[in-house]
């Protein structure tokens, strides 16, 4: 089975957010990156479903030329070869303007899953997969936790609310987004790391399309919703004078 | 110039974040249309109508008994030509987050996701909604034709009472044309994967661990505190993911939302998804090495430290 697998470079969880000059957007220039999370489960569901039905995986990211390093990240862990769509615009951009990207890119690849994370961590619209099925001709199921292929029949595990869970069958193609906890991620042995630089690349230069959207009108940290009472000291006072703190002041305990 | 929100049912049951958006959209002041879809949403209905809303439109069809995703958005792709709003409103949902963006993409129209407020700012509606986890706010503004759609985050507005109309609102009826072959979603019956072990909502006081915990090792030093402390035992949903503990131990949105007298966040860095399954908690208690933890901004208590540290200290001071 052949699967496409859409992936985004985000900053770091870890990294400190700053607002940058024009307090549109953050400072980004030396940050550090990674592979969305959520995108990371895709491609895991999609080295499995390999693994199991044999095919090809063709991992595709839009984004700066530092975008490449989560393609090859992905070939390490077993995607057979890469899609780069370059733009500088992509981690401003709205989900529409990715999506058309990505469609723009995939569209002649032949395939019967397009996999992608169910959002991502720097902007969160949750969207880029859905509009991209649609974009597509796909149709799409979301917040998928289990994916069944058999004999050319698809059959997919949505989460809902409430710790219920769906079962929903699908035509072939199919694009599907992936929720975090579906599997266990593995990681790059050398060995991948070292044979995904034989790994095919496409590059893609590509003018983003003139898709309306929205536009950031100012970026801020969160106003705080209320004052917080940092207990310090050592580990050991502080533990002796929170626990105070909460039987006499907050009266908790 | 009118609002339309759309609804929210399952099996004759109206999600009570309806109301959230309806508070949400008379907050913006044009007129608000109610839609709701499926088969045999009579009751729905009459309980729409006794809103403060000005209009309630009906889309029944039998293709609609169960929600799709494309017999949902082909429906309101329908409707939504038909009845030309301004601003399309939705509840951020699992649902919504299903079908709204291939709405959005027929349409042809901008889809706003996950906003938490909405004000007019010189004549211009603007929206607010989290980014990079909750890091960060973004205050927004949409361009392009009307009409535009916009999800609000669960809990958006704070709905106590359903504000309701001195009279019912004006009833009609709007039929939609869904051949069921078009509909390629075939779903089956939902259902829940093992009994509910523990009931996170009902719980007086919570501890919850996050991904600062980082072994599954560890778990025993919470596990000691939770004892101590009289508390359920919670985590994010890394940690879960992990399979470290079952899901329904899950704070979050993908999880329970809680509200404890008081709430321990052990290693949690407080990224959104988390916080809006807790927020609601009346003292919260936030321990983390990192000072920056969005978790700081809805803490009522912090210890910037190390929880291998702090935590058996405070079992030590409670046993004191």
């Amino acid at each position: 089975m052949n699967i496409i697998v859409c992936i985004k470079q985000v900053i770091t969880r870890e990294w400190l957010v700053r607002v940058d000059e024009a307090q549109t957007w953050i400072r980004d220039q030396d940050a550090s990156f990674e592979m969305n999370e959520p995108d990371a489960y895709a491609l895991e569901a999609a080295l499995r479903l390999k693994e199991q039905h044999g095919g090809e995986i063709i991992v595709c990211s839009a984004g700066p030329v530092r975008a490449r390093q989560v393609i090859l990240e992905a070939l390490a862990r077993g995607a057979d070869r890469g899609i780069h769509v370059v733009s500088d615009d992509i981690p401003k951009a709205g989900a529409e303007v990715v999506a058309e990207a990505l469609a723009n890119a995939i569209c002649e690849e032949p395939c019967d899953l397009v996999l992608t994370g169910l959002q991502s961590n720097d902007q969160g619209f949750a969207q880029t997969g859905v509009i991209l099925a649609t974009r597509l001709g796909m149709p799409h199921a979301t917040i998928i936790m289990d994916v069944q292929f058999d004999e050319g029949k698809l059959r997919v595990k949505r989460e809902l609310e409430g710790g219920l869970f769906q079962w929903v069958a699908l035509p072939v193609p199919a694009l599907l987004t992936i929720q975090s906890g579906i599997n266990q991620l593995r990681y790059a042995t050398l060995k991948g790391i070292v044979a995904a630089k034989k790994k095919p690349i496409r590059t893609v230069d590509t003018e983003m399309p003139d898709i309306f959207g929205h536009e950031i009108v100012k970026i801020y940290t969160p106003e705080k919703s209320k004052q917080t009472h940092f207990v310090d000291g050592t580990p050991a006072s502080a533990a002796v004078e929170l626990i105070r703190l909460l039987r006499q002041d907050a009266r908790v305990l | 110039m009118t609002t339309l929100v759309v609804a929210e049912q399952q099996n004759g049951t109206l999600n009570p974040t309806t109301w959230e958006t309806v508070a949400l959209a008379k907050g913006i002041g044009h007129p608000v249309t109610v839609v709701v879809l499926g088969a045999d949403i009579e009751t729905v209905a009459d309980e729409l109508v006794k809103a403060n809303v000005d209009e309630v439109l009906v889309v029944e069809d039998s293709a609609l008994e169960f929600y799709t995703a494309d017999g949902f958005s082909m429906a309101l792709e329908q409707v939504i030509r038909a009845e030309d709003p301004t601003l399309v409103l939705l509840s951020h949902t699992y649902q919504a987050r299903d079908f709204a963006p291939a709405l959005g993409a027929r349409l042809g129209r901008t889809l706003l996701t996950d906003c938490t407020k909405v004000e007019v700012r010189d004549g211009v509606l603007i929206f607010t909604r989290p980014m990079f986890q909750g890091k960060m706010m973004a205050d927004v503004r949409l361009t392009g034709p009307n009409p535009h759609l916009v999800t609000f985050q669960i809990g958006a507005a704070k709905v106590d009472n359903i504000d309701l109309g001195v009279s019912s609102a004006v009833r009609r009826s709007l039929g939609v044309t869904l051949a069921t072959d078009q509909i390629r979603q075939r779903p089956e019956l939902p259902f829940r994967e093992t009994k509910q072990a523990v009931d996170l909502s009902q719980a007086e006081r919570i501890v919850a661990v996050g991904r600062g915990i980082k072994s599954e090792e560890h778990l025993d030093l919470i596990r000691k505190f939770a004892v101590a402390m009289d508390a359920e035992l919670a985590a994010s949903r890394p940690i879960c993911d992990a399979g470290w503990l079952p899901m329904d131990r899950q704070v979050g949105s993908s999880g329970q939302t809680v509200a404890p007298t008081l709430y321990f966040a052990l290693g949690i860095s407080g990224a959104i998804q988390h916080v809006v399954g807790m927020k609601g908690a009346r003292t919260i208690v936030a321990i983390n090495k990192d000072p920056d933890a969005p978790v700081f901004e809805i803490a009522d208590y912090g210890i910037v430290g190390d929880l291998f540290e702090v935590v058996p200290a405070m079992i030590k001071a409670l046993g004191e």
